[in-house]
């Protein structure tokens, strides 16, 4: 593929020799006494999508803001290509910013919008008038260049804000909530044109959202936030197969927890007595933990399975009672009431068109296969 | 449910006809035939010809309209000022009293507004040496302070509804804060701005009572010379001015209200 797709081919993050292209380092922003970013680091290297995720309120705008210098770390250093940026305003920054709002000027005509960060470069006209055609048709909106923002739709301006944002070229662009205000179809394809328009120009993209959809989808590696903190970085599937925490485990997707106590601890697995799931769990692999150790276990809903024959080939497994269905047509969503009294989300995927042999009140068999669970503190 | 309507109807009628039958009457006398103001005598316009002739209207219509003219435009730059300094800025200790003082010339009685700028002028003639005779520049300046208070209303409600993170992007594309300013701020609000520009004019060219205190030998508006002349009776050419005012004034009420409500619209 061309140079600008590293993302997905290499892993510049697993290459200790590699040199990130944004460095975090230690910053921290506080606003009175409420700490809105706590002494966050982070390495960003070049080419990448990495997603900021988190709740409302976690920190990842302000975050971003300081990115793009709309504010001051109260301390820690950015560097942006092995720049300093404190004390570089804003408008002197090589990095740019799609807003939330898409922020469109809204007395200008697209092209105008588009021009305008190149008019303040002081750039030919000519060159100008070439690169904002380039933008326009990249973004598809070359028919829209004569019109006002108030008369796009809401796709057409988030296309014309990218436009906007990415002429100049920045090292760096920063989008926040890219996405947020269309609606879930027109999203859908928006990000796979996103990530197009990444790879084909190559320019490293920091995202901010709460949509963890969008995150995985987009995102070469994603940066968990909350309350000021990255508590995981990871590529998608690690933060969906192996959250380090309880916090991830529940924020992305959703997830069955089970709290427990290490009953056996061996050198190749251990065991977790579970009340609550009213069973022991076997987890095949050592832990740096002691005899006795309250634990959890986290399992997808997908990686459970449910029966109502007895899932002789599984270990983990206890019976209960099926208590809700909701159909959702490429699957169903069982919610399933265990002996022990604990709600398990069970997700099936529908591989026949009738796959109605289990319904409401049944009893049943639910369980998963050994590597299933993921240990998370509890 | 039927009952209520009808009264609901009533009232509305009665309080319109309250509010417009004397300025209606004004109009229809203004085309009155005969000299006496309260006997029609048939249809005329030759009142308003009368006007034209008048060399003291005419010269007092033109002092109006020039310390209008310059007084509004001084309101609006201080209002422009005044608002971006109250709506932008980080909150600073005096702001609530700040935009509470800005506002406070709308709720003032004119007499005291009139009374303090006239003591403030002679004061200052003392002091200073300037402003000098009192006369149109002291009128120009009275007429920008109480209009920059107006201005200032109507340019902040629009600031506050502006979307900041325009100007954030403007910057971040490259433009410095001075630019911003010119480039995305001042069209995003220039309804509000010729808003409260006819505003301010319409304000000053009303004023009587303001005008009458701060004002000099020489330099007479036209609400002074109209209300001179009615004391010395009511004659049927005050009529056809006072009907061409109410014009230019409705034309430049109704110009500003579609102004605001169209960058309202487009926001």
């Amino acid at each position: 593929m061309s140079e600008g797709r590293p993302t997905t081919d290499v892993k510049p993050w697993a290459d200790p020799n590699a040199t990130p292209f944004l460095q975090i380092k230690n910053v921290t922003k506080k606003f009175g006494a409420f700490t809105a970013v706590d002494n966050v680091s982070l390495d960003i290297y070049k080419g990448e999508i990495f997603c900021l995720l988190g709740g409302s309120g976690c920190g990842k705008s302000t975050l971003l803001r300081m990115l793009s210098g709309f504010e001051t770390p109260t301390s820690g250093q950015i560097i942006v290509d092995g720049q300093d940026q404190a004390g570089i305003p804003p408008y002197a920054r090589p990095t740019n910013m799609m807003f939330q709002s898409y922020a469109l000027f809204p007395h200008m005509t697209v092209e105008k919008n588009i021009a305008y960060g190149l008019k303040r470069d002081g750039l030919p006209k000519n060159e100008i008038a070439t690169r904002v055609t380039d933008m326009l048709s990249l973004v598809q909106m070359d028919q829209f260049a004569a019109r006002k923002p108030h008369q796009l739709s809401g796709g057409q301006r988030q296309r014309v804000a990218l436009a906007r944002s990415l002429v100049k070229k920045p090292k760096l662009l920063m989008l926040d909530e890219p996405l947020g205000a269309l609606d879930k179809k027109l999203r859908e394809e928006t990000q796979f044109e996103l990530i197009k328009i990444q790879e084909s120009l190559g320019v490293t993209f920091v995202v901010v959202t709460h949509d963890q959809e969008e995150a995985m989808t987009l995102s070469s590696r994603i940066g968990v936030m909350t309350a000021g903190q990255i508590v995981q970085t990871g590529t998608p599937h690690e933060i969906y197969e192996y959250p380090q925490s309880r916090f991830v485990a529940d924020f992305i997707g959703s997830v069955n927890i089970f709290d427990g106590r290490v009953i056996e601890d061996g050198k190749d697995h251990v065991v977790i007595s579970s009340k609550e799931l009213g069973a022991d769990i076997f987890v095949p692999h050592g832990i740096s933990g002691v005899e006795g150790q309250k634990l959890a276990v986290a399992v997808r809903p997908e990686k459970v399975r449910i029966s109502k024959s007895n899932l002789s080939d599984l270990r983990n497994k206890v019976t209960g009672t099926i208590d809700e269905i909701a159909y959702m047509g490429n699957s169903s969503v069982f919610q399933v009431r265990l002996d022990s009294g604990k709600r398990v989300r069970v997700t099936q995927s529908n591989l026949t068109r009738d796959n109605d042999d289990l319904t409401w009140d049944d009893r049943v068999f639910v369980g998963w296969a050994d590597d299933a669970g993921v240990v998370v503190a509890s | 449910m039927q009952r209520r309507s009808k009264f609901l109807k009533i009232t509305g009628v009665l309080g319109f006809v309250f509010l417009y039958a004397p300025i209606l009457s004004l109009v229809i006398f203004s085309f009155n035939e005969s000299k006496l103001v309260t006997v029609w005598g048939g249809f005329s316009t030759k009142w308003y010809g009368e006007l034209l002739r008048d060399p003291q209207i005419l010269e007092a219509a033109w002092v109006s309209a020039k310390i209008a003219f310059v007084s509004a435009s001084l309101a609006v730059t201080i209002g422009t000022v005044a608002s971006f300094v109250l709506i932008r800025f980080a909150k600073f200790r005096t702001k609530s009293l700040l935009s509470m003082m800005i506002t406070a010339p709308l709720v003032m009685p004119e007499v005291i507004i009139g009374l303090s700028l006239l003591l403030l002028f002679v004061a200052m003639q003392g002091l200073i040496g300037w402003p000098g005779n009192r006369g149109i520049m002291t009128i120009i300046i009275a007429h920008s302070t109480f209009g920059a208070a107006y201005a200032a209303v109507v340019i902040q409600s629009r600031l506050v509804d502006m979307d900041m993170s325009i100007e954030e992007a403007a910057q971040d594309l490259g433009a410095k804060p001075v630019r911003v300013f010119f480039d995305v701020t001042l069209p995003v609000i220039a309804p509000a701005l010729v808003s409260a520009w006819l505003l301010a004019f319409t304000l000053s060219l009303d004023d009587l009572v303001v005008a009458s205190f701060v004002s000099g030998p020489g330099a007479s508006t036209l609400p002074m010379v109209i209300f001179s002349k009615v004391r010395l009776g009511v004659s049927p050419d005050v009529n056809a001015l006072a009907t061409v005012i109410i014009g230019l004034v409705s034309l430049g009420i109704i110009v500003s209200a579609l102004q605001m409500s169209r960058s309202k619209r487009r926001l």
